[in-house]
């Protein structure tokens, strides 16, 4: 009786491992030989490579990383990255090695600057008017009659 | 008096944000170079058809160019390339060719093929000159002025319209101004 649910509870563990954030970064782990020179010998720059090459936008299909693309210019990005971060380059370097280059638009979070506060402050204020419609409805509902 | 304001200007701001949005002449994909109005990023590369002679920008200082990225593998570069062979009998501006991403003789090829519109054509061995410059496709073409500055840049293929509406007041500008 022991071993059916054994199965089960294994099934199960295999289920959520599936799903699970390990499980996602077996997926990073697979995707990876798209550099041909593969991992960087150092763990903690690989580290930096691999989240600043998420935080990049491939140009030729824009709503990819470079880190997801297989275009070829997105593994030229990716080299120049990967050379920038073996010259010992901080991450504020290369991201302005890019912007300068390409703009604002080649990254996903770009910097709140005077231009961008619109991007990062509309979710605010659609929280803000959305807050005052429902305080204003909810109000003029509570000063009606209950019986109508 | 709010109830009338409130939704009229709703409806005036959303008109204006699809008037922006939806117009079919824009190209979504297109995006603003920020190399507008700075120093033009050097290059010295060897010439396509001949490895041996080299290909730099430097020596273009002093004059207003057009630097086109093209590549055999491109089909709009294909549409274009009439267009730029007319272009270039008008003899206004030098014209450099940056082969992007390419073969060497599948490039050859098509310049004995199709005819050379080009001064000169560098070829971008390993795509580091096409990240200097921002390229993100082909066909691009970049209007540098005579203080080395890029001052336009126009993406997807060039026409003869393109030319006489988007680059010749830019040259002549660039010229009247320099």
């Amino acid at each position: 009786m022991n071993a059916p649910r054994g199965g089960v509870v294994l099934a199960w563990a295999v289920a959520l491992a599936a799903v699970s954030p390990y499980a996602q970064s077996a997926y990073a782990v697979e995707a990876a030989p798209i550099d041909s020179q593969g991992q960087l010998t150092n763990p903690a720059l690989q580290l930096r490579y691999e989240s600043i090459i998420k935080e990049l936008r491939c140009l030729v299909c824009q709503n990819e990383s470079i880190a997801d693309s297989n275009v070829e210019l997105a593994a030229d990005l990716r080299r120049q990255v990967r050379e920038m971060l073996i010259a010992g380059k901080s991450d504020k370097v290369i991201f302005s090695f890019m912007t300068d280059r390409y703009g604002e638009f080649v990254r996903f979070a770009p910097p709140l600057t005077a231009k961008t506060a619109l991007i990062w402050g509309a979710p605010f204020f659609m929280l803000l008017l959305g807050g005052a419609i429902v305080y204003r409805v909810a109000r003029q509902r509570s000063r009606m009659p209950l019986d109508e | 008096m709010w109830k009338f304001l409130l939704p009229v200007a709703a409806f005036v701001a959303i008109v204006v944000l699809f008037a922006f949005g939806l117009d079919p002449k824009r190209d979504i994909r297109a995006l603003p170079s920020p190399l507008i109005g700075k120093p033009a990023p050097q290059f010295a590369l060897t010439d396509v058809l001949d490895a041996s002679r080299g290909v730099s920008n430097a020596a273009l200082q002093g004059q207003v160019y057009v630097l086109n990225v093209w590549a055999s593998w491109c089909l709009p570069c294909r549409q274009e390339h009439q267009a730029l062979l007319a272009i270039s009998q008008q003899h206004v501006v030098p014209i450099i060719g940056l082969d992007y991403m390419d073969e060497r003789e599948k490039a050859k090829q098509w310049l004995e093929q199709l005819g050379n519109p080009y001064s000169a054509v560098a070829y971008d061995t390993d795509g580091r000159t096409a990240i200097d410059w921002g390229v993100y496709g082909a066909p691009e073409t970049y209007l540098v002025d005579a203080k080395g500055r890029v001052i336009f840049k126009f993406i997807s293929p060039i026409t003869q319209e393109v030319w006489d509406k988007e680059f010749m007041p830019r040259i002549n500008a660039a010229r009247s101004g320099a």
